[in-house]
């Protein structure tokens, strides 16, 4: 239990074991935990800024799709007026032929009328001719009578 | 118990002696050098050292292949003690100094490791160290006072050193008279006082250190007289010790990083 030559022998051991962990244990260790620290904030930073860039991402996609849309509900608007167009042009289209062809039908049927008209007229003073002659029997001679019954046939 | 036909007092007597080696005439004599100076505690030292350069062994090693990836177990454990040092001596010390860090993990190291030592059932090295021929081993260290006053020299020699780097010669000198009362005339007072706080360090780091390990391991020879008794009386005396090895070695690296601190601090 006496103080003796021990308390020198470990004084020396003692400034020998710091001394070495000055020189070869604590700055490599304290470098390395410095640069995992330095490299975690990196990290952090980065997973920030990539936080911020994908919001800003969503945002103009967001944006992007907005505008999709509108054009896509003005184009859709423009094809139906379009469509509406062509529609009513359609319809004014058929109507006007329809009374074209309604109007081209009536002058047929007129015109087919004033030939059936004078056909029937023909018809009609061969009829009065016949029976004229059926009732004055040989009496008249259609010759000498010609003339008046084509004026009388014009009459008719 | 390996000792056999002693008695209660001898066995405790051989348990509390050094392996010492001195000269006397000439020649070199084992374990008769009461009195003398120049004697070695052989144990003491052999321990002391083994421990340190294990300690520094291991950490040089895990130094030397340390990534700043992610790090193995063994890396891990020495990372955060690196940093719990790290933190305290920052939170304390408010200087620039390469020195304070280091020397504060190798306190703590070495000196858990030294006092981890007790923890080894109080016979079995001694008698394996008896087996091979040798008739006295200590193997706890720091029950040695030579180690703890060794240690806590070295600091006040740290703490001078930093004290006069701080304020200069005349600063430093003047912090040991003119404190706490500034009149010429309560030089003498002021010395005596500044004097004994200033010497109370050394030996209330050491004295703390080897009266807290000391008395642990008296307790651990008295159990070990207990017969069959010593078993669950060592297992719960060996379960609260554990808290005193770590808390002495803290206390220890603690108390070094405050003295620095207040030495390099201006008044």
């Amino acid at each position: 239990m006496d103080i003796n030559m021990t308390i020198i022998g470990q004084t020396i051991a003692m400034i020998v074991f710091v001394w070495f962990c000055m020189r070869f244990v604590w700055p490599p260790l304290v470098h390395a935990l410095d640069e995992r620290r330095k490299t975690i904030a990196d990290g952090l930073a980065a997973a920030e800024d990539g936080q911020k860039k994908l919001e800003e991402a969503q945002a103009r996609f967001e944006e992007t799709v907005r505008e999709s849309r509108e054009k896509a509900a003005e184009v859709i608007q423009q094809a139906e007026k379009r469509g509406r167009e062509i529609v009513d042009q359609a319809r004014g289209e058929a109507v006007s032929e329809g009374e074209r062809l309604i109007a081209q039908a009536k002058a047929e049927i007129s015109q087919e009328a004033s030939r059936a008209r004078d056909a029937l007229r023909g018809d009609v003073a061969a009829v009065a001719l016949s029976g004229a002659r059926q009732l004055l029997e040989r009496e008249i001679d259609p010759a000498t009578h010609k003339q008046l019954l084509d004026k009388l046939a014009s009459e008719l | 118990m390996a000792a056999g036909q002693k008695t209660a007092g001898e066995y405790i007597q051989h348990h509390l002696q050094n392996l010492q080696v001195c000269k006397v005439d000439g020649e070199w004599v084992w374990n008769h050098c009461q009195g003398n100076f120049w004697t070695l505690n052989v144990d003491s030292m052999f321990f002391s050292v083994f421990l340190g350069a294990l300690f520094l062994f291991l950490f040089w090693r895990t130094a030397n292949r340390i990534t700043t990836g992610v790090p193995g177990r063994f890396q891990a454990a020495v990372e955060s003690l690196v940093e719990f040092v790290d933190t305290s001596v920052k939170e304390t010390f408010h200087g620039e100094s390469k020195l304070i860090a280091p020397l504060g993990l190798t306190i703590f190291v070495w000196v858990f490791l030294m006092n981890l030592m007790d923890l080894i059932p109080v016979d079995w090295l001694p008698a394996t160290a008896h087996v091979a021929g040798i008739e006295y081993l200590k193997v706890v260290p720091t029950t040695d006072l030579n180690i703890t006053f060794a240690m806590s020299l070295s600091v006040f020699v740290l703490i001078i050193y930093y004290s006069i780097k701080a304020k200069g010669v005349s600063g430093f000198v003047k912090e040991l008279t003119l404190q706490p009362f500034n009149h010429p005339i309560a030089i003498p007072f002021n010395l005596v006082l500044e004097g004994v706080a200033l010497l109370a360090k050394p030996l209330s780091l050491s004295l703390r250190l080897f009266g807290n390990l000391f008395a642990g391991e008296l307790i651990f020879i008295l159990i070990a007289l207990l017969g069959v008794w010593q078993l669950p009386l060592h297992f719960a005396w060996a379960v609260f010790h554990i808290l005193i090895i770590v808390l002495q070695a803290f206390i220890f690296m603690m108390l070094t990083i405050v003295y620095l601190a207040l030495a390099n601090e201006e008044h």
